[in-house]
């Protein structure tokens, strides 16, 4: 999966003020999303704090547990790089810059939206951010639309959860067993599927 | 006050249900935020959910203006924390025993089908958000033709090439400005 080029983490362990620092520039350089590929491009390649497969395993981690996966990422480097002090210089720095810039487009929001010029704009922005969305869905979920039990799944869950509203407790916590069921480990044969 | 505490609980059992990423909590956020507790119209939640993503960093951050919304200065600080420190604090923890189950097989199965579920609830985030910006029964046809044909727009080009979304959006953002004037 990933390619052997492990080189040590060599750079002595950076304080929580420089962790704040590097997070704090990614959090207000990252716009249009992909904030991992940001991540990885600082962390592994400029900064040289962890190496290609610690990143890689702190980002599965981040990717298997609730949350978003880019703050888990941020908490998971920086407690490698400085314990809990760490983690929270990271997740403030990645989040800060993201929080102050929404303040000020929310004032604006708050003053203008009744603005025709800027209703017209915001219909516009709305509607794209739906294809983005709808776009990353797509692209994530290539392999499960096209297996039919999966697609099952995909529809099941979405028509529970977007339709008829159940809580996400009980479509992750009815639905999901049935789904883990059907990928359960098997001892002798692998399943069927990549 | 009883606000403040609604916000925290809703937005700290957000934080724990959200696997694989934001997205997939965005319809019950909607359904809570908009249909329960009517914090703030569907028109707004979709507006504030497109600003996130034009904000730099996580763009769930627009999370602390929903908050806003509903109470403000106060409002928005506890639901940026419930939204943060819950999800955050379990990985911090589990981070450290991760390796134990490094090689537990049930892993993978628990991956592999939590995957469907995942895009079946981002599919339902789209729903969330597309009920209102795409296709507003209230909307006169032509602006809702426009609206959808901009979003599958963004889908095939962003099928075709890795265009920075943040371009996208404001390209979007300029044509709404045009031609989405319903007087």
């Amino acid at each position: 999966m990933s390619d052997p080029v492990v080189q040590p983490a060599a750079t002595p362990a950076p304080t929580p003020t420089k962790i704040f620092q590097i997070f704090f520039k990614i959090g207000i350089t990252s716009f249009g999303g992909g904030l991992v590929a940001y991540l990885q491009d600082e962390i592994v390649g400029k900064q040289k704090w962890l190496t290609e497969d610690d990143f890689l395993a702190a980002l599965e981690i981040g990717q298997t547990l609730p949350g978003l996966n880019s703050a888990n990422v941020a908490v998971i480097a920086g407690r490698k790089l400085a314990g809990p002090r760490g983690s929270l210089a990271a997740l403030l720095g990645l989040v800060l810059p993201g929080v102050v810039i929404l303040c000020i487009l929310g004032v604006l929001y708050e003053r203008f939206h009744q603005n025709p010029d800027v209703a017209a704009a915001l219909a516009g922005i709305a509607a794209a951010a739906v294809g983005l969305l709808l776009q990353v869905t797509l692209k994530i979920g290539k392999k499960q639309f096209l297996r039919p039990l999966d697609l099952l799944f995909v529809i099941v869950t979405f028509v529970l959860s977007g339709i008829l509203h159940v809580s996400l407790v009980a479509v992750l916590f009815i639905v999901a067993p049935f789904a883990i069921m059907l990928y359960r480990p098997r001892s002798n044969k692998s399943p069927s599927h990549g | 006050m009883d606000k403040l505490i609604q916000l925290l609980n809703v937005f700290a059992l957000l934080s724990l249900l959200a696997v694989g990423g934001g997205s997939a909590v965005l319809p019950q956020m909607e359904h809570e935020t908009v249909g329960i507790h009517h914090w703030l119209s569907a028109d707004s939640f979709a507006s504030i959910y497109s600003l996130g993503q034009m904000a730099p960093g996580p763009n769930m951050s627009m999370v602390g203006l929903i908050g806003y919304k509903a109470s403000g200065i106060a409002g928005m600080i506890v639901v940026l924390l419930a939204f943060y420190l819950p999800s955050s604090f379990l990985v911090y923890v589990v981070s450290h025993v991760w390796d134990a189950f490094k090689e537990n097989p049930w892993r993978d199965s628990i991956q592999k089908g939590m995957a469907p579920i995942t895009i079946g609830l981002m599919l339902a985030g789209v729903y969330a958000v597309g009920k209102t910006a795409s296709f507003d029964i209230h909307r006169p046809g032509w602006f809702n033709a426009i609206t959808i044909l901009i979003g599958l727009t963004i889908v095939a080009l962003l099928f075709i090439r890795r265009f920075n979304p943040a371009v996208l959006i404001l390209l979007s953002g300029a044509i709404g400005w045009f031609v989405l004037r319903l007087n």
